[in-house]
């Protein structure tokens, strides 16, 4: 089940690694996305924690960790084809992995309703 | 409580093609529409877009002494300008400011229009009456005219098949007087991308008619205010509040052949323009696709010389550019190896020669 941030990412946990990304709403208000500056593996992360930003052709917008964690993996694909990110946020267009996640910080982050009503407000 | 948006007569139009509407100087204008910038960009450099510019300003100005007086307060010569002619222009405080750069039309021995930028319309018109002698008219026709810009190497033959005579179209910074499906016109060979292109200005009554009939043809694409941007920036036209305003005078922005310091000729801001230039406008190539953005600062061998004015990924090139005004005192080799810092990171950039994109249709015969 994916959580949402106020800031936009969602965050899945399957067997203690968690999969970040930013909502497919959040990437339909960015408009083509054209770079994304990826966090370095093995780089540690609190939850609010700037850990890289997303690149329109208006803005660079920056991503925020919704859970604490270290970087285990990043989205190659992604990062050579950032308009993956347009087509596919919430599945192929995730952004990197996190393990040793703090999962009490899960208790914050929202459920898809309530980010949908939040970004509707 | 925010001050209310205005609207152009196409704003209905832009909310039926999926626009995405932001505030831009007052007004609420598509940033893009459902195809996305990029796509925009691409179909304006290979076919031809159409942009909604009704925010823009319009003046008419009329008199014996009309052309004098601009001639006083305009920063390049008014009176030699032919009728039939457009010239790019600059209006100057009296320290060489910039308060707006515009386009004068010749359209009769006595009488000009000047086309000027939206967020300065008020403040132009204020200055201008202030400097006008007595007997020159100023009318601000801003609220009564449409504003279509067609641009894209097929602008032409899309005029032309919509019933326009190809004798009728101006030359490159010339303007016409024509009609289009029965609607009066002043066309003007000019824009703001580096594609062969028209702006075109009617009765704004007619705006969505001639919107609709513009985008039936098959060349023709709607593009946004986003497009604009990318398009002006590959050819490194300065845009104002990002490379001018006040602060900054045309000598340190590069136009100091244009003005002809040198000629008799007097007029408001020329004596402060004898001044060494504190700054200049440089452009800059970036290595990927990562844009710098306004206000990052611009090292050379790790010390601030300036920063970026202007910065995104130039879409027909596939790689990052950016303008950014530098201190004159910084003495930059020819392609000297800069940095931009965002912050995070320090982006490498290579001075480089505008424009930035070579290939558009700009002057292309029609």
């Amino acid at each position: 089940m994916k959580l949402y941030a106020k800031t936009h990412e969602w965050v899945q946990v399957e067997n203690g690694i968690a999969t970040l990304g930013i909502s497919e709403f959040a990437a339909e208000e960015l408009g083509d996305v054209t770079y994304i500056e990826m966090p370095a593996l093995d780089e540690k992360f609190a939850a609010g924690d700037i850990f890289g930003s997303v690149e329109s052709v208006k803005a660079a917008s920056d991503l925020f960790c919704p859970i604490g964690g270290s970087i285990c993996e990043i989205n190659e694909e992604l990062e050579d084809e950032p308009a993956l990110l347009n087509q596919s946020a919430e599945d192929q267009g995730w952004i990197c992995k996190l393990e040793k996640i703090n999962e009490s910080d899960l208790s914050a982050l929202m459920s898809l309703e309530e980010y949908l009503a939040f970004v509707r407000e | 409580m925010a001050e209310e948006l205005l609207l152009t007569p196409l704003y209905e139009r832009h909310l039926a093609l999926g626009g995405r509407l932001v505030p831009f100087a007052g007004w609420n204008m598509p940033v893009h529409y459902s195809e996305g910038i990029l796509a925009e960009h691409r179909h304006c450099r290979s076919a031809a877009a159409l942009f909604d510019i009704c925010h823009m300003g319009e003046f008419r100005l009329s008199g014996a002494g009309a052309a004098a007086d601009l001639d006083r307060v305009m920063a390049r010569a008014v009176q030699n300008q032919g009728i039939g002619s457009c010239r790019y222009n600059f209006l100057l405080n009296e320290q060489g400011g910039i308060l707006d750069d515009l386009i004068v039309y010749r359209l009769a021995e006595e009488e000009f229009y000047l086309v000027v930028n939206a967020g300065c319309r008020d403040t132009d018109r204020a200055w201008l009456q202030k400097q006008l002698s007595a007997d020159t008219v100023l009318l601000d026709e801003s609220d009564t005219t449409a504003k279509l810009d067609l641009q894209g190497p097929a602008a032409a033959q899309v005029l032309q098949e919509l019933g326009v005579a190809a004798e009728l179209l101006p030359a490159h910074f010339r303007w016409n007087k024509l009609s289009l499906l029965g609607v009066d016109l002043l066309i003007s060979r000019t824009g703001y991308t580096g594609e062969l292109g028209y702006e075109l200005y009617f009765e704004a009554e007619m705006a969505v008619k001639l919107w609709d009939a513009l985008l039936q043809h098959p060349s023709v694409k709607p593009a946004g205010l986003g497009a604009r941007d990318t398009l002006r920036l590959e050819m490194g036209y300065p845009l104002y509040g990002h490379e001018m305003d006040e602060s900054i005078n045309p000598v340190e922005l590069g136009y100091a052949a244009m003005l002809k310091l040198d000629a008799e000729r007097e007029f408001i801001g020329k004596q402060a323009l004898a001044a060494k230039p504190k700054k200049q406008l440089v452009a800059l190539q970036l290595e990927s696709k990562r844009a710098a953005r306004p206000g990052m600062a611009l090292l050379f061998q790790g010390v601030q010389i300036g920063q970026v004015s202007s910065g995104a990924l130039a879409p027909s090139l596939e790689t990052a550019v950016a303008l950014a005004l530098v201190s004159t005192e910084a003495e930059l080799p020819e392609a000297a190896s800069l940095e931009i810092d965002t912050g995070r990171a320090r982006l490498p950039a290579k001075l480089c020669q505008l424009p930035f994109y070579k290939k558009g249709s700009l002057k292309n015969k029609v």
